[in-house]
């Protein structure tokens, strides 16, 4: 079985860039625009793990991340912050949220891949 | 997919992303205040940021991330969007833009333009940060900004570069123990908190990992577990002591707890000796945990392959096996009993109606598909062909067909309609709102308004009508043109607005609506309107006009459509270059459409655009002019009348005027100016269609007979012969016949006096 991941990003070019990584690392990739969306397919999806940006129209991360750990069901599930906000106080908050870790842009393949083997089993 | 096509789709999201932030800023500009729309400026600019960060686009990565840095600021309400602060951002999304296109193009940028840009906006970002205390992020990073003379690249590499473990060990110092020569060994105490495993981490994955890094013993404390009825499934109560030999250091060891540092209670620390491997026995609590090291076979934590996974799967599954149970025992995997439970059905129901909520607000956008514009125009073109073929369809059936059998005909009737309602459907696949040209005229309004010197506002309205493509690719330039003309020559300095009792800062209104099939495209400023004795003067002077000419306000004010016609006292850099609003006329007349121009003495011009919302398709009527089909464009077309003799009078040698309703209206035969025949025909015998050109006034072509009205499908000339004078375009009528499309214009402008050829080439080297 592969592992499945949800990544949830409002840039077209970030997405297209974890479907690419995703899939060739092996693993099935769903995606997601925002927050909002991502919740909704949330259920259907049935991920192993989430990547999710923090800067997102409609619903941003940490309200993404908020509605996740509300969900009896996906409460434990990893989820990963990619964002490109290094600093510690925009961290805090996804912790606080409930982010699991967190990957910090630019995007790179081998970070994102390292950060989901650390989350999952 | 590769990362060249990555790179191609993020450059068109870069371009979306641009036009967000312009139209968003100018929202901010207008006082809009919705906390929304500086969260939308906010994300265009850290898209572009994300992505560019990427590919490893570092000038624009340093620029987005000032830039960012600085609406972070105006997002905290820590910076008042005033106009100040909004004309600094403006042209800052301006640089953004030109350092998008470098990047994509290879081009290069006004480096200087964007160093001092880059200053302007840290200057707001630290003017208006009050405290250190309210900052303490983005404190230290602008302040490192100011003191270093080239800011650009510095912050955004500390800031993009990704050091696993950058700040907060303050429990435990910044000790750097140098790397032993021999591999030594990691004392870790590990106490995860409950909050750890309600973040999604997992104890076992952390010690999985930790076991990756080197050759690891451990042990599990399972003194704090309480009895079964006493036990919180959420709790966490387990720890573990681990003796690691690693020679990869501490670091790589805390970088294991990267996520998990602040829910852990955490000891690491080097022991230079050789520690017993083995410690334990004594105490009965800590038994060894089986640990399944062969995962350290395939151990290379930063493995991307996918020939690693299936080598991965069989090993972790052991960890599952023998670890998990321990760490799902101290939270009870309480999510799988739980899962059908009432209320954590409603919860899980509250989250996404939650959520939908605040969709609501966001305005719902129509969902849509991006497709490659060849395949538009592909379509579009057989749609075109369809129609003539449809065409030539009923033709043929109702010459053949004089029974009029009415079950063919009604089919006929049907598909005339069916294709009919095909060309408009595909027509509107083309259909774009004009709002990024008129977007695009904000940035030339700002530009112009600094090199001149005046203060201006550009308000844009029903910038979400929608016309053909290929008309708004072809507006962006005479509108540009016409936007520095206004700015340039219509508007008056600050000071002479003053002096005239009006606001100092000059507005210029673009509008854009719908009119009877057509775009309408009004360019209004509100200057000191067009200078007619200045114009006269000029126009004199360069021998348009005689010097005794009695000309009308409208005919002075059409004088600046001439060629070369100027009327600033010295060109300047903007509307100089020897192109006039001649060539603006003629742009617009390629397009189909007319231009034209009323103002009023101190209050401002007003510039209309009349043009049509495709160039693919055309209404007009048919006509007959010795013996050759013509179509006459329809909007042209004011009325047909039958001349009677009693209305036709002759004028000068070869002129001949028709009375219409008391005034008189120059007559011109069609057939004479485009040399089908050599003499004129008697008017009685034609029809005369009454056309309006722009600023020419009205006239009646005379042709021999009107055939029909008939939507036609433009053919260019151009493309697929040479330009012929006189005539705008070709098309295939029913009968699969070439009929030629008339250029009114043209054809007007050489009754008065020129022949085609000289009218034409006269135009061409204006």
């Amino acid at each position: 079985m592969k592992k499945k991941v949800l990544t949830v990003d409002d840039s077209r070019t970030i997405r297209n860039m974890l479907l690419v990584t995703l899939n060739n690392a092996g693993f099935e990739t769903i995606q997601a625009e925002d927050g909002v969306e991502g919740l909704e397919v949330l259920e259907e999806a049935n991920p192993d793990v989430i990547v999710t940006d923090i800067n997102m129209p409609r619903l941003d991360g940490f309200g993404f991340i908020e509605g996740v750990r509300r969900n009896e069901k996906y409460r434990a599930i990893p989820i990963l912050v990619l964002t490109t906000e290094s600093d510690a106080e925009k961290k805090n908050r996804a912790r606080q949220a409930g982010a699991t870790g967190w990957i910090v842009k630019p995007f790179d393949p081998t970070k994102l891949i390292d950060a989901i083997e650390r989350v999952t089993a | 997919m590769d990362m060249n096509e990555i790179k191609e789709i993020f450059f068109q999201e870069c371009e979306e992303q641009l036009a967000e932030l312009e139209s968003g800023l100018l929202k901010l500009n207008d006082g809009d205040r919705d906390p929304e729309t500086v969260n939308a400026v906010f994300r265009a600019v850290h898209s572009i940021k994300g992505g560019a960060g990427a590919f490893g686009l570092d000038d624009l990565v340093s620029f987005a991330h000032v830039f960012e840095t600085t609406l972070d600021c105006v997002r905290s309400n820590k910076l008042e969007p005033n106009q100040d602060v909004l004309k600094v951002m403006l042209k800052s999304a301006d640089v953004l833009a030109d350092l998008t296109n470098a990047a994509r193009d290879g081009g290069s940028v006004d480096e200087a333009r964007s160093k001092q840009l880059i200053r302007e906006l840290e200057a707001l970002a630290n003017g208006e940060v009050p405290a250190a205390s309210e900052a303490p992020a983005s404190k230290p990073a602008l302040a490192s900004q100011a003191a270093a003379p080239a800011p650009a690249a510095a912050p955004a590499v500390n800031d993009e570069g990704f050091q696993p473990i950058p700040f907060s060990f303050d429990d435990f110092g910044d000790e750097e123990k140098p790397v032993a020569p021999f591999a030594p060994t990691c004392e870790i105490l590990f106490h995860p908190k409950r909050e750890l495993y309600s973040k999604g981490n997992e104890a076992a994955l952390l010690l999985r990992d930790l076991s990756r890094i080197g050759e690891m013993s451990i042990r599990c404390d399972m003194d704090s577990l309480p009895l079964l009825e006493d036990m919180n499934p959420e709790e966490a109560y387990f720890s573990w002591k681990i003796s690691l030999v690693t020679e990869k250091g501490e670091d790589a060891v805390r970088s294991v707890f990267e996520f998990a540092e602040w829910d852990c209670d955490l000891e690491v620390r080097t022991v230079e000796e050789d520690v017993e491997a083995d410690a334990g026995d004594d105490e009965l609590p800590m038994q060894p945990v089986p640990f399944d090291l062969s995962i350290l076979d395939d151990g290379d934590a930063g493995a991307t392959a996918e020939a690693d996974e299936p080598a991965e799967k069989e090993p972790v599954a052991a960890t599952e096996n023998n670890v998990v149970p321990m760490a799902a025992a101290a939270r009870a995997e309480a999510p799988k009993t739980e899962t059908r439970s009432a209320p954590a059905a409603q919860q899980a129901a509250a989250a996404p109606a939650a959520a939908a909520a605040s969709a609501a607000q966001a305005a719902a956008a129509a969902p849509t598909i991006r497709v490659d514009l060849d395949r538009v125009d592909r379509l579009i073109n057989l749609v075109g062909e369809l129609v003539i073929n449809q065409a030539m369809l009923s033709q043929s059936v109702i010459e053949n067909d004089n029974n009029g059998v009415s079950s063919i005909n009604m089919g006929l009737e049907e598909l005339q309609q069916l294709t009919r309602e095909i060309q408009d459907s595909v027509m509107a696949i083309r259909a774009q709102p004009v709002k990024p040209v008129f977007q695009r005229m904000s940035r030339i309004v700002r530009e112009i308004a600094d090199v001149t010197g005046k203060s201006v506002r550009l308000v844009t309205e029903g910038e979400n009508t929608e016309v053909d493509k290929t008309v708004i690719d072809k507006l962006a330039e005479p509108l540009t043109h016409m936007i520095r003309n206004a700015v340039d020559h219509g508007l008056e300095s600050p000071e002479k607005r003053e002096a005239a009792g009006k606001n100092p800062e000059g507005t210029v209104r673009l509008t854009a609506k719908h009119r009877s099939g057509r775009i309408v495209i009004e360019l209004a400023d509100d200057g000191g309107g067009i200078n007619r004795e200045k114009v006269r003067q000029k126009a004199i002077d360069n021998d348009l006009i005689a010097a005794d000419a009695n000309l009308s306000d409208e005919e002075i004010d059409n004088l600046i459509f001439h060629a070369g016609f100027s009327t600033a006292d010295k060109i300047s850099d903007i509307s100089g270059r020897g192109v006039g609003m001649d060539v603006v006329k003629r742009s617009i007349q390629a397009l189909g459409g007319r231009i034209t121009i009323s103002s009023k003495p101190g209050q401002g011009s007003v510039f209309t655009m009349s043009l049509p919302l495709t160039l693919a398709v055309l209404d007009g009527m048919v006509v007959t002019v010795a013996g050759q089909t013509l179509v006459v464009p329809l909007t042209a077309i004011v009325e047909t009348l039958q001349p009677e003799a009693s209305a036709i009078h002759s004028f000068g040698a070869s002129q001949r005027l028709i009375s219409i309703r008391n005034s008189f209206c120059p007559l011109v035969d069609v057939g004479r100016i485009l040399n089908f025949r050599s003499t004129q025909a008697n008017p009685v015998d034609g029809v005369a269609l009454l056309v309006e050109s722009e600023g020419g006034g009205q006239r009646a072509l005379m042709v021999d007979a009107i055939q029909g009205q008939r939507q036609v499908v433009i053919k260019s000339l151009e493309a697929n012969y040479t330009h012929v004078p006189g005539i705008a375009a070709a098309t295939i009528l029913g009968d699969g016949r070439v009929a030629l499309i008339l250029d009114v214009d043209a054809v007007v402008a050489a009754s008065r006096g020129q022949s085609l050829k000289q009218e034409i080439s006269l135009a061409a080297t204006g």
